[in-house]
């Protein structure tokens, strides 16, 4: 190949990717214009107070009512049991995977881990309905298990694989010469593990953590299934609630077209994104805060 | 010439990692508060017996023992000793410095935690460790900056003040300088210099003018074996084999 026709390639492949990259840009930007310009349709006819305070979410009565706090806690009472179970259970998961496990035991458990990922959520979702739903029922003496903690649980495991794989490449990424100074100074196995090893490896961890996280606030499927979907203000772990994303799910097929139940849909969804946004933006900042003593 | 008594010795030590026989029946005696150089061409089995005495090697799975390792009388790989008491007895400094990413406090208060000093001594035992370590002057305003922000040879001298704060027996230095610039390491040597009233120094050296510099004794490596030792002066000026005179003349290496 001469230079001339290796040059018209380049300017070809240069070409191609710039206008993928543009289209992804594009696409995003769309998606959240769309969710901006349906929130302030939905702000023109109810006022973002009320919406913010209400603690009613009642869009088809009589007297429709679109407060989001019941939502906005489901989905927080959910996140947060999520991560109460993920968090303590994924980073001990990578620990072991990495620090105790022998190599035969590892290469068994690391990709039975990363399998449950691939379990679908509906199947996820069929799980809490049968088994963990009537589980809690019956260890708190309840008509039925559809509550927070059933999604909790179940997000919980679906968040699993995440956590425990990314931080056990953070747990394994940790150089050899920490251990060996650790140990170099008295400390056994234990203690290299809990005050070098996994504090060396936090960023990694908290970047797991808000992947663990963004996944269970954005999860529709298995909280729809999972959890009860009753609008009445949630009164705890052991209560039906109804979630952001499956009040979307639910109500978007019913809704017509433009009314303000259609765009207050939009409205939520982009609570939602601003969330998300917020549990990335922590998890930005405390990996920075870890990555100050890290050689640059 | 008087009695000196013998600090860390080997009987028979044998290693393998795998199938390679890394160490081959050493039998080798290390003085109190002397420093005594390995030296060797690279691949030899300096760091392996370095890292024999205080039991590096129990982290990888594919090192095998044979023979004794003895500090003064005690089995070092006695079933029934602590192995982190042997290694608070016997600290190590590693060739590549390696401060925990931590503060340069906490670097050093770090062992002495895990060591169970009691909370009220260890202000006095850090700022001591860094004054031994000629590190103090230099740092005292900055104790909770980030150790890795520190020079090459500022970390290194931290590693060696996180190993005296425990005032071990014996240090184990790994070619402490091969990362360093000649001035840190030269502020290296002089603290070698001053810890040798304290402690007995084993160092690793591909330096031979370091060896010279900082030793009383040198021992000779060669593929697994020990070729020669002897008092410093006397190994450069004197050698008694080819392959030592070989060596330290810089025909290989
Ligand atoms: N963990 C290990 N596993 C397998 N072989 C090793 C390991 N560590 C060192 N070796 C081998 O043992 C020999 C001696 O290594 P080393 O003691 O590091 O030499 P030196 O410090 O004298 O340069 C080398 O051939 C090296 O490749
Ligand atoms: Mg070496």
């Amino acid at each position: 190949m001469n230079t001339r026709v290796r040059e018209r390639y380049d300017a070809v492949f240069k070409l191609l990717f710039k206008t993928t990259g543009m289209l992804v840009i594009a696409v995003l930007g769309g998606i959240f214009l769309m969710l901006v310009w349906n929130t302030v349709a939905f702000f023109i006819k109810v006022s973002p107070v009320d919406f913010i305070t209400g603690t009613q979410w009642n869009p088809s009565g009589s007297q429709a009512s679109y407060g989001i706090l019941p939502l906005v806690v489901s989905t927080t009472l959910v996140t947060i049991g999520a991560m109460l179970i993920a968090i303590p259970l994924g980073i001990g998961t990578a620990a072991f995977i990495s620090e105790y496990a022998g190599k035969r035991l590892k290469n068994f458990l690391k990709p039975a881990v990363e399998m449950l990922a691939a379990i679908p959520s509906v199947a996820i979702g069929f799980l809490g309905i049968v088994v963990v739903g009537p589980g809690i029922a019956a260890l708190t003496g309840q008509p039925n298990g559809l509550n927070a903690l059933n999604g909790a649980v179940l997000l919980a495991v679906m968040a699993l694989p995440t956590i425990v794989t990314i931080a056990e490449d953070a747990i394994n990424a940790v150089p050899a010469s920490y251990r060996e100074a650790s140990y170099g100074v008295g400390a056994n196995r234990w203690q290299t593990l809990v005050f070098v090893t996994i504090p060396a490896a936090a960023p990694g961890i908290i970047a797991a953590i808000m992947l663990g996280v963004g996944r269970a606030i954005g999860e529709t499927m298995t909280v729809l299934m999972a959890t009860g979907n009753v609008s009445a203000f949630p009164k705890g772990f052991f209560h039906s609630v109804r979630t952001i994303t499956a009040t979307i799910a639910i109500e978007m097929g019913e809704v017509p077209y433009q009314t303000t139940h259609y765009f207050a849909l939009f409205a939520i969804a982009a609570v939602l994104f601003l969330m998300t946004l917020a549990a990335n933006l922590a998890g930005e900042y405390f990996v920075n805060r870890f990555r100050k003593y890290h050689a640059a | 010439m008087t009695e000196e008594k013998i600090k860390l010795s080997t009987q028979n030590l044998n290693l393998w990692f795998g199938n390679k026989h890394v160490l081959k029946n050493i039998n080798a005696a290390f003085a109190e508060n002397k420093v005594t150089a390995l030296i060797g061409p690279s691949g030899c089995g300096k760091s392996t017996l370095l890292r024999s005495f205080n039991r590096m090697h129990d982290l990888t799975p594919d090192a095998r023992i044979e023979g004794k390792l003895f500090l003064e009388s005690l089995d070092l790989y006695d079933k029934n000793i602590s192995v982190t008491q042997v290694r608070k007895r016997i600290g190590m400094v590693f060739q590549k410095a390696n401060p925990f990413p931590k503060s340069i406090y906490d670097n050093i208060n770090y062992g002495l935690k895990i060591n169970d000093i009691p909370q009220g001594d260890r202000k006095g035992i850090v700022e001591n460790a860094l004054k031994e370590s000629y590190l103090w002057e230099e740092v005292k305003d900055e104790l909770n900056k980030p150790a890795t922000r520190l020079s090459g040879g500022q970390q290194q001298r931290l590693c060696i003040a996180r190993t005296v704060a425990l005032r071990p027996e014996i240090i184990l230095m790994d070619e402490p300088c091969s990362a360093l610039d000649p001035i840190s390491t030269l502020k290296i040597e002089d603290l070698i210099h001053s810890l040798k009233d304290k402690y007995t120094i084993v160092i690793v050296t591909h330096n031979m003018q370091q060896a010279q510099r900082v030793s009383d004794k040198t021992i000779f490596m060669y593929l697994g074996d020990i070729i020669e030792e002897a008092d410093t002066a006397e190994l450069f000026n004197n050698p008694q084999k080819e392959l030592t005179q070989n060596y330290i003349s810089g025909h290989f290496g």
